[in-house]
């Protein structure tokens, strides 16, 4: 494929993804946390546009639906909800600041459950948005926290050289040796029971940043170990440039490409972190959703064998995943190609 | 070269009758596979089982190894389930009747006054190593059983009125128990009281090292019970196996010495999906404590892998969602304390317990294959069961009302606040390794936030979590299970006594903190010296009605007994008693 429609398609998807899950409470039509004790693990209902006396509508909709005497669910022909853009429903807070109702879709009366919902009768489509919006800007934050702390002690490291350099490198080792999973477990240990679910949220991304630094060090380091010996460089400081200047001026901007690729290979990687956290339950807990907690329940056999729409997050990061790396790729190729 | 062999030949002649002496005990260990023909001598159990044929195994799946074969100090249930096909017990409770019947001791005899048991034991009897069993063996178990520094579980449960049972041997196979004081229903006391071969255990004792005896890797010669199987071997980390009891002391009405299996494996499988899985590829042929979860998924295989699953209704079980109203909480943890004022209040313990939907744990958790609780006697145990206790529907109304009364009212942004203004927050502890446990309290977690609370549920690691509720007393609530091992009120004497060892939500207390408490001590003390039925049964009624007043524990559901087996088992009669499918395993056979 031509690098450039690849690099754009990539970035369209994520653009769409990253858009979503900014405004979950927009994309989302229900509460993610809201039970409907009666629709336990009811399965995604079919969207029509053709009704059972076979006559078509112009509006998609669904079909009521009906519990049956053993549990299963059926769809009650008699009543139609029709689609309907931008209702007014759950209320919700955008960016955790103005509180709204108006959402992206709804239906009249009845309730759209397009991917089902999970034991508590939870809508497993706005728990996904939700959810997704916990993992991605948990990925985020710690690869932005991480390629920070990364480009930082790079720098340094490869700016002044001799025992820094040595000290921080022998650092980097010790942390690239670390068993991290074992190392939140103990962490997890010594919290105190009840953590909010903010500060859960917070921690597992500082912890997940604190861990992650130490390639994108690496990687700045050498670029910034080349760049100091460039000729314009001790131009530059035979002139008397302060050693921030150089490293502002002329050395970092060597960096950015390096970082950018990073970033791109970084967040999908934290993302993954996040989700396994919570999937062993040391992330964010009950009832918030996030990719990890919502995989979890597949942890019980019958689960895994008997609803399908509980793997729906699975997917959902297979594709993120798959767009982040097409992305990654696109901009390694092209930072290569430009730099031979 | 020939000759030289020749030599050698003739110069090992002398030995050969030395080698095949060796080569003897190796013989009859096999020959020893076969059940011992029945003689004269023997006082043996006639079993009304539908008789069945000899041969076969049967592997079960155990969720841990065993920590030790020790009937005396072993306490983990995977050690109990292994010995309990070991060893056998004087009196046994039937699984299906629930009454105690005659087991090694052929009959039993109670004096007027209820203080004199008199046990007839059965002739004939041999341990499985061949060894006869007779009144010195039973005197030799119950010296060990009371003995202080053996320290072993079943001390407390012979320490009747504050002495111990004393024990007399009249003759052979006759054996005199003395109580302090009535008890009631004391021949079920004797149930899993495992008669020890003192043949094997005396040196062991004298030299004050019993409690370490019989570990998994003792040579198997040298364990010896009167349980239908014996230890044939110990494969670390995969398998214990069983093998015949050759001298076991029940016969069908043909007159065929039991049990039937040549062997019963036990197999290490951690958790219960694997269980599962095994199960349904056909590598155990028993499963018991079947989630709903996994029964619903079992049962779509159930007619093409040829197995059959067994709903039995109601166990013994019950789930509960405790308070901490210990007296004493560590100092670091103020918060705790300050919750406290509000557990502590009954109108708040009432108010929750209005709050929580039990039929959408019963529905959600358990699939319809459980039953709410209103109290800790299950309705399994039809003949202890308060049935008159009210059964008061979820009503967030009700709730609310009961809040209101204990003083607490909602500020502005609908969160509940106590009377200094403190909103209600506090946590759930579940087991992380129970996922039933887990759902119920993102259940209550929601049903509670309609009242304004915010709870927050937090797994642990089963044994931290326990750490927290019996030693640190470090925690807000938690949601335990506790199970029946017997259907008596004797039984749950240490979750109800205030000194009890039970007693989860105030433990280490040797008086009671509340009158309520006392007023149950009283209560519980007074059916332990009651012989009538009738009266035991009203006294334990007034128990139930104080603790569905006071609500020490919020009640919550008790998970059907759902069991499976393959079909050619034969004779498969699981019961709602522990142990639910082996119970009459020396009675199982391959069809």
């Amino acid at each position: 494929m031509n690098l450039n429609v690849q690099l754009r398609t990539g970035l369209a998807v994520l653009a769409v993804l990253h858009l979503m899950l900014l405004f979950p409470g927009f994309v989302a039509p229900y509460d993610p946390m809201e039970q409907d004790r009666t629709m336990s693990f009811a399965s995604p209902t079919v969207v029509h546009l053709r009704d059972q006396n076979g006559s078509w509508h112009m509006r998609p909709f669904i079909y009521a639906v009906a519990v049956n005497q053993d549990g299963s669910y059926t769809e009650d022909t008699r009543q139609k909800h029709f689609f309907r853009a931008f209702p007014s429903g759950a209320p919700y807070k955008l960016f955790g600041l103005f509180h709204c109702t108006v959402h992206l879709f709804g239906v009249d009366g009845g309730r759209a459950i397009l991917m089902g919902t999970d034991r508590y009768g939870r809508d497993q489509f706005s728990r996904l948005i939700y959810g997704g919006q916990v993992s991605l800007f948990a990925g985020l934050l710690a690869a932005l926290l991480s390629l920070f702390l990364g480009a930082f002690v790079g720098a340094v490291s490869g700016f002044y050289g001799r025992w820094i350099d040595d000290g921080l490198m022998r650092l980097a080792e010790l942390f690239l040796a670390l068993p991290w999973l074992y190392l939140l477990f103990a962490v997890r240990a010594f919290l105190p029971l009840s953590v909010p679910p903010a500060s859960t949220f917070f921690l597992v991304v500082l912890i997940i940043g604190l861990v992650g630094w130490v390639r994108p060090a690496r990687l700045v380091r050498g670029v910034v170990l080349s760049a100091k010996e460039q000729k314009y460089v001790l131009a530059a400081r035979g002139f008397g440039a302060s050693d921030l200047h150089l490293l502002r001026r002329h050395i970092l901007p060597h960096t950015y490409s390096v970082l950018l690729t990073q970033a791109t290979l970084l967040v999908p990687q934290f993302v993954l972190a996040e989700v396994t956290l919570s999937f062993l339950g040391l992330g964010v807990a009950e009832p918030i959703p996030s990719w990890g907690n919502m995989l979890s329940s597949l942890q019980q056999y019958h689960v895994m064998i008997s609803y399908w729409w509980m793997f729906l997050p699975g997917i959902a990061l297979g594709v993120l995943f798959l767009n982040y790396f097409t992305v990654a790729d696109a901009l390694q190729t092209k930072v290569q190609s430009a730099s031979t | 070269m020939n000759s030289r062999y020749r030599g050698l030949l003739r110069s090992l002649r002398p030995w050969r009758n030395l080698i095949c002496l060796a080569l003897l005990p190796a013989a009859t260990a096999a020959v020893a596979q076969v059940p011992q023909p029945i003689t004269r001598a023997e006082d043996l159990l006639v079993t009304s089982n539908a008789p069945g044929k000899y041969g076969g195994r049967i592997a079960v799946a155990l969720r841990a190894e065993p920590k030790s074969l020790n009937p005396v100090t072993s306490l983990d249930q995977p050690s109990r389930e292994v010995i309990g096909r070991m060893m056998a017990d004087l009196l046994h409770i039937n699984a299906v009747s629930q009454q105690a019947e005659s087991a090694l001791a052929k009959s039993w005899r109670v004096s007027k006054d209820g203080l004199l048991y008199t046990l007839t034991l059965r002739r004939g009897l041999r341990f499985s190593d061949g060894q006869p069993m007779n009144a010195d063996d039973v005197l030799f178990t119950f010296q060990v059983l009371l003995d202080e520094k053996i320290n072993s579980p079943q001390r407390d449960l012979l320490t009747i009125g504050g002495k111990p049972i004393s024990v007399r041997r009249v003759d052979d196979v006759t054996v005199v128990f003395e109580l302090a004081r009535p008890y009631a229903a004391a021949e079920r006391l004797f149930d899993s009281m495992e008669i020890l071969p003192r043949h094997l255990l005396q040196d062991s004792y004298r030299q004050g090292d019993l409690a370490r005896a019989w570990s998994l890797t003792t040579p198997p010669e040298q364990i010896a019970g009167m349980g239908p199987f014996r230890l044939k071997e110990y494969v670390p980390g995969q398998k214990l196996v069983l093998e015949r009891n050759p001298y076991y002391w029940k016969v069908d009405r043909n007159h065929q010495r039991l049990p039937y299996l040549d062997e019963l494996v036990f197999l290490f499988v951690p958790s219960e999906d694997a269980q599962v899985l095994r199960f349904e590829a056909g590598e155990t042929d028993v499963i018991q404590r079947l989630s709903a979860d996994n029964y619903s998924a079992l049962e779509k295989d159930a007619a093409s892998r040829s197995f059959r699953l067994f709903d039995l209704g109601p166990s013994l079980d019950y789930n509960f969602l405790l308070f901490n109203l210990n007296s004493s909480v560590p100092k670091e943890a103020a918060d705790i304390a300050r919750h406290q004022d509000w557990f502590r209040n009954a109108n708040f313990r009432q108010a929750v317990s209005a709050g929580v939907d039990r039929d959408a744990i019963v529905r959600l958790v358990y699939h319809s294959r459980g039953t709410a609780l209103w109290s800790s006697v299950t309705p399994a145990n039809k003949l202890w069961l308060d049935a008159s206790l009210p059964h008061p529907a979820r009503s967030v109304e009700r709730a609310k009302q009961l809040l209101r009364d204990g003083g607490f009212s909602w500020n502005a942004a609908g969160t509940l606040v106590d009377k200094s203004g403190t909103p209600v927050e506090f946590s759930i502890l579940t087991s992380a390794s129970s996922a039933q446990r887990g759902q119920m309290a993102t259940l209550i977690q929601d049903d509670l936030r309609q009242l304004g609370m915010k709870v927050q549920a937090v797994p642990l690691e089963f044994k931290s979590m326990l750490d927290r509720v019996f030693q640190t007393h470090n925690y807000d609530t938690a949601i335990m299970g506790l199970g029946g091992g017997d259907i008596d009120p004797n039984s749950q004497i240490n979750v109800w006594m205030s000194n009890g060892g039970s007693h989860l939500w105030n433990l280490g207390r040797s008086t009671p903190a509340t009158d309520w408490e006392a007023q149950i001590d009283t209560l519980m003390n007074q059916q332990l010296s009651t012989l009538d039925y009738k009266r035991r049964k009203q006294l334990y009624n007034r128990v139930q009605e104080i603790a569905a007043q006071q609500l020490p524990f919020i009640d919550l559901a008790s998970p059907n007994v759902l069991v499976g087996a393959k079909e050619r088992v034969g004779n498969f009669q699981p019961a709602i008693l522990d142990h639910y499918t082996l119970w009459n395993v020396e009675q199982l056979y391959i069809k």
